[in-house]
């Protein structure tokens, strides 16, 4: 049995439309702390669109429509009062595809932590150092941190996009799709990477790999059609699901 | 089948030839200018001509330099992108980053209109209203480098706003989220990452501009003020380039007339080496976005 952990996001009733189509139905799930927590669901079930409502990044969409609350560290982050930028540096996003910038290695991590006011030269450098070991690069990319990031392989600049991130201090990581772009040896290091982080990071990550959610989740969220089927720890989600429509999901696709 | 073949060939070299003709058109320009502008050269040097400011074609001893010429065609052309480059670039973020579509939607063809109003309009609009503030602004006649480059600006301002627009729009989305993922705001992503990203295509706008305000002779030959001595600073008289071929063919002969298509090579010149930098800069920025950095 596992210890129940704090809850760091909590979603209540969340709808979500775009313009008339409505994309989440009152979806209720508590994120546990410190634990990694995969979102897993066929192509347009809502799963990516749900962790770009955990740090507001659907606010970018035109005609996005959002009802319920999500609630990070008890405070409703739709709220009015919700800072938006604090939103996104405690809850911090990698993307599909890698996404450096078209900027040094080193300048790419430092990116985050410049424009939250950080300038003296020598907390940069400790602040790219530190990202770059938990990102599991440093060693990769230590004799070229003032080369471009878009010299790197695929898989190291999703290392980078990851180290970009930790740079400044996130509570929680979203990661969507992550590794869906790499290749195999990029993603079983970035797997591993995974594992290491969750003792530091709340991380939620989408996949449509089961294998992957298998691997490196605690806990999974099985969405379906907008809807949240089925959340439980992965365990019980892949070998006892409650739910019908988990089970014809999950041994379709173990096939 | 055979009929189908030949068709497409036929099809192809028609296709070819129309192709062609736009390079056989430059050859042609290229080799006709030459032709009639380089026997100057027999009677002045080139370094006569291109850095004496001595402009007296129909005089006893004929001067033939075109430095003031120069001197005012880099004058009104850089003094206009300093207007231009930050008001166009300004208008290209909004469109791109900022606007709603209505309101993109009608700045949008504002500028597409301004782009298309003849170069003797503004020339008009020149006389009407810019060389009455340069009057108020600097006294004399109003008939200057400033309101030469004023003119210019206005004219060079859609260039530059569409491409910084098209520029800012083409860059992947997921840069821009990317940035603002972590807690950067729009304006800090715009400055420190999607300008810099941009920067090539921005820069190619630019001098695509400038090449317009080189090449452009009405409107300047109606504000400049047309005399043929070194621009003495903004409210300065000047003559450009182009404005010395048009104002001294309708009468120049013999070498008076050989030296116009001579100054006429310099224009052409200047043309071609900004032409040069655009394509160098936006091969930079073709590469800069796959990522061949060359490490």
């Amino acid at each position: 049995m596992q210890e129940d952990k704090p809850v760091t996001i909590s979603v209540k009733d969340l709808d979500l439309w775009y313009g008339a189509t409505r994309a989440l139905n009152k979806i209720n799930l508590d994120i546990e702390s410190r634990s990694i927590t995969a979102l897993i669901g066929p192509s347009g079930c809502g799963k990516s669109t749900f962790l770009r409502t955990l740090n507001r990044m659907n606010d970018l969409i035109d005609g996005v429509r959002i009802e319920g609350s999500v609630r990070y560290d008890g405070r409703d982050i739709y709220a009015p009062e919700t800072d938006v930028i604090d939103l996104r540096k405690q809850v911090g996003m990698v993307f599909q595809k890698p996404n450096p910038f078209p900027m040094s290695v080193y300048d790419n991590i430092a990116y985050g932590p410049r424009v939250h006011g950080i300038q003296d030269r020598s907390v940069l450098d400790e602040i790219v150092e530190r990202s770059l070991v938990q990102a599991a690069l440093l060693e990769e990319v230590k004799d070229r941190l003032h080369k471009s990031a878009l010299g790197l392989s695929g898989g190291q600049q999703q290392r980078l996009c990851i180290a970009r991130v930790l740079a400044v201090e996130p509570d929680v990581v979203l990661m969507d799709e992550p590794t869906s772009a790499l290749d195999p040896i990029s993603t079983a290091k970035i797997e591993t990477l995974l594992e290491d982080l969750k003792k530091r990071y709340t991380i939620i990550i989408v996949t449509h790999n089961m294998q992957q959610a298998g691997r490196v989740s605690d806990k999974a969220a099985f969405f379906l059609t907008g809807d949240l089927v089925e959340y439980s720890t992965t365990k019980d989600l892949f070998f006892n699901p409650k739910d019908e429509r988990t089970e014809n999901y999950i041994s379709g696709r173990f096939g | 089948m055979v009929k189908r073949r030949l068709f497409e060939r036929g099809v192809e070299k028609v296709l070819f030839a129309c192709a062609f003709l736009s390079v056989a058109a430059v050859l042609f320009i290229t080799v006709f200018l030459f032709q009639r502008g380089i026997p100057l050269f027999r009677k002045v040097s080139v370094l006569e001509f291109l850095f004496s400011t001595r402009w007296e074609p129909t005089a006893e001893n004929p001067g033939y330099g075109i430095l003031s010429f120069i001197l005012g065609s880099l004058w009104v052309t850089l003094l206009s992108l300093v207007i231009a480059v930050p008001v166009g670039l300004s208008a290209g973020i909004y469109l791109a980053e900022l606007s709603d579509k209505r309101s993109s939607t009608a700045i949008r063809s504002a500028v597409e209109l301004l782009a298309g109003i003849p170069s003797v309009v503004y020339g008009l609009f020149g006389i009407a209203v810019i060389t009455t503030i340069s009057r108020t602004v600097f006294g004399g006649s109003g008939y200057n480098v400033a309101s030469a480059a004023l003119v210019l600006s206005i004219m060079t301002l859609p260039t530059i706003i569409n491409i910084t627009e098209v520029s800012l729009r083409a860059l992947p989305r997921e840069l821009k989220e990317g940035s603002l993922a972590l807690g950067a705001t729009h304006w800090q992503t715009i400055v420190k990452v999607l300008l810099p990203a941009a920067r090539s295509g921005i820069l190619a706008g630019v001098i695509l501009g400038m090449g317009r305000a080189i090449g452009e002779t009405m409107a300047v030959l109606m504000v400049g003020g047309n005399a043929p001595i070194p621009p003495e600073g903004l409210s300065g008289m000047v003559r450009t380039l182009t404005m010395n071929i048009i104002t001294d063919m309708s009468y120049a002969v013999g070498d008076h007339l050989t030296s116009l298509f001579t100054t006429g090579i310099v224009l052409f010149l200047f043309i071609l080496i900004l032409n040069l930098i655009v394509q160098l800069a936006l091969k930079s920025s073709i590469s800069g976005i796959e990522g061949d950095t060359g490490a």
